[in-house]
Order: structure tokens, then sequence, then C-alpha cells
């Protein structure tokens, strides 16, 4: 037997059963291990692919990453439809049962307390960009007449450029406060590398929000209501997610 | 300003919540992502590098 345990999530039990053409990482059907009050949803994946020295080297793999990472996330949407699922991170893999009912006995009271605290919550997800620059800025026309007009011009664009940032980042905090003060809870994502994410402009917020479902349509709303504040600012929503940004401690 | 809606959730959003939020679990009988900072460095220098020489490769993916 070279199988290993992964594990998406972990939950309270729930009743009603999983699609049953659902698959996971590597095609295989997720399982439900049923362990003390709680609920390991689990599968099995090839230990050639998964032992450390394996992971290491196909986290270097944007294609590998890529499908596993969609594999994870279309077994936890599946969860979010029938529960709230407490998340855990990307490849954590066991060597079998036993120790997945091992490490549920160990973090069964954290389990259960932030089970409690995201029942029925979402996460959405809010990134604001500053678009790429105006491709042709109102130059003057013609050679600069002088050193010292060429140096002015410099100085204008330079500023221009200051100016549209905190522009950015001024619409960016504002949007950020009233959100967390309709959210129950926020969390600041790092900025994403553009060559990565392929977006045009730079991103200057990627926040997280948890949300209860009830109220998300009127979150989406707020959001949307943003729309026409500011030229120039570009923002996209994510989600409902499963509340992957806050499975730690509430933030006081 | 526009707001955005997408269908298909790219690839670096996932990331951030799977490589960087989820409950993170140690202990004898886990192998798990030693240094997820470390993987995230590697995985944008590895993007920077193949950027620069190939025009876009990522699109199928992302």
């Amino acid at each position: 037997m070279t199988g290993l345990r992964y594990v998406y999530a972990v939950c309270r039990p729930f009743g009603t059963p999983l699609q049953s053409q659902l698959t996971g990482v590597g095609g295989a059907p997720p399982a439900l291990l049923r362990h003390h009050g709680l609920v390991a949803v689990v599968s099995q994946v090839p230990a050639a692919d998964f032992c450390e020295e394996a992971l290491k080297a196909h986290l270097e793999d944007l294609d590998w990453l890529s499908v596993t990472a969609r594999a994870h996330q279309g077994v936890i949407d599946a969860l979010t439809t029938v529960t709230t699922p407490l998340p855990l991170r990307l490849a954590t893999v066991f060597q079998d049962d036993s120790g997945v009912r091992t490490m549920i006995e160990a973090r069964e009271d954290d389990f259960l307390r932030i089970l409690d605290r995201l029942e029925g919550r979402v996460e959405w997800g809010v990134k604001v960009y500053l678009e790429p620059e105006p491709a042709a800025e109102p130059a003057p026309a013609g050679q600069p007449a002088s050193g010292r007009d060429y140096l002015r011009r410099r100085r204008q664009s330079t500023h221009a450029t200051e100016e549209r940032w905190q522009r950015a980042e001024a619409f960016a905090r504002s949007l950020h406060e009233g959100l967390s003060r309709y959210a129950e809870d926020s969390r600041l994502h790092a900025p994403q590398n553009s060559a990565l994410s392929a977006e045009p402009g730079r991103n200057v917020l990627n926040a997280a929000y948890l949300v209860p479902r009830a109220h998300s349509e009127e979150f989406v709303e707020l959001v949307d209501r943003t729309k026409d504040e500011a030229p120039g600012i570009r923002v996209e929503l994510t989600g409902p997610w499963a509340a992957y940004s806050f499975v730690g401690e509430a933030t006081p | 300003m526009t707001v955005v809606e997408r269908r298909e959730i790219a690839l670096v959003d996932l990331l951030d919540r799977l490589l960087a939020g989820g409950v993170v679990i140690t202990g004898d009988l886990t192998l798990r992502i030693a240094d997820v900072d470390l993987v995230r460095i590697d995985l944008n220098a590895l993007i920077s590098s193949v950027n620069a020489s190939v025009p876009s490769p990522f699109e199928e993916i992302l």
C-alpha cells in the first residue's frame, strides 16, 4: 500500500452526501473519515507524488501546482454547498487514517472553536488595482526648448505618477475601512505580483473579508457602489470562498 | 472604475488562500510544505524568469 491520506478540510458531521462524481487531488474520490465529533474529508494520493521530496519538486512546477490547487478547491467548493468547512492548507498529507485521527484528537478543541466562529460565514476577496498609465500623456508639442524646460517636464511627469499612486492608496484605504466596518473580520494579503496574476495595472489592495452568508448580497452591493468613485482605479471581487483566510484566531 | 466579477478563479487568488491560508497542521505523522513562504518566493522567481524569456506562457493555466 503506497497511498497517503490527503486531508482537504475538517467539518462537523453533515447529512447531505457529497456529489457522487466529485474527484479530488490526483483524481481519487474524496471520502469522509468520522472521528470524535468531527469529520475529516480525505482522499488517497500516491506516495510517489506526495512524499516530502517529490512534493518540494512539484511545488515549483506551475502546471502541477495549478491542477492540484484547483482539485483541492473543487472539493472545498463542494463542501461549502453542504456545510461550513474548515479548509486545511494545500498538501496536508498523512501516512494513514490513524495519523488523521491522531491529528483530529490533538486539535479537536481548536477545530470546534473555529468551526463555531465560521458557521454560516463566507470569505469575499476584494482587490484594488491602479490601472496602467494612459499611453499618451498630453505632452507639450516639440522638443524641450532648453535644459530647464526639459527638467520642468520631467518633474511634472514624476509628480503626476506620484499623485496617481497617492489617490489609489487613499481610495484603497477608505474602501478597506468601509468594508471592514461591515465585515466581521478582515485580512490583508500581500499585493499580487502582476507577472503572476497577468492582470493589468498595479495591485494596491488585496484583502479578504469574513461575511455572514445572509449578508453577502449587501456586501457585494457595497463593493459595487464604489464603481464610479475613482477614475483610473479598478476593483475586483472574488468569492464567495470558504473562509481560508480566517482559520486562525479572530483579530481582537 | 469598474467592478469585475469573473467566473474562472485565477490561480494567484487560489494560491493566496491555499498557500497562505487554511489550517496548518504540524506533527510527526504529517508531511507538509516545509516553508510555504520560500515556495512562494521560488515561484515568483520562476515566473519572472520564464516571463522574461517566453512572452506569455501562463494564459492557459491562469
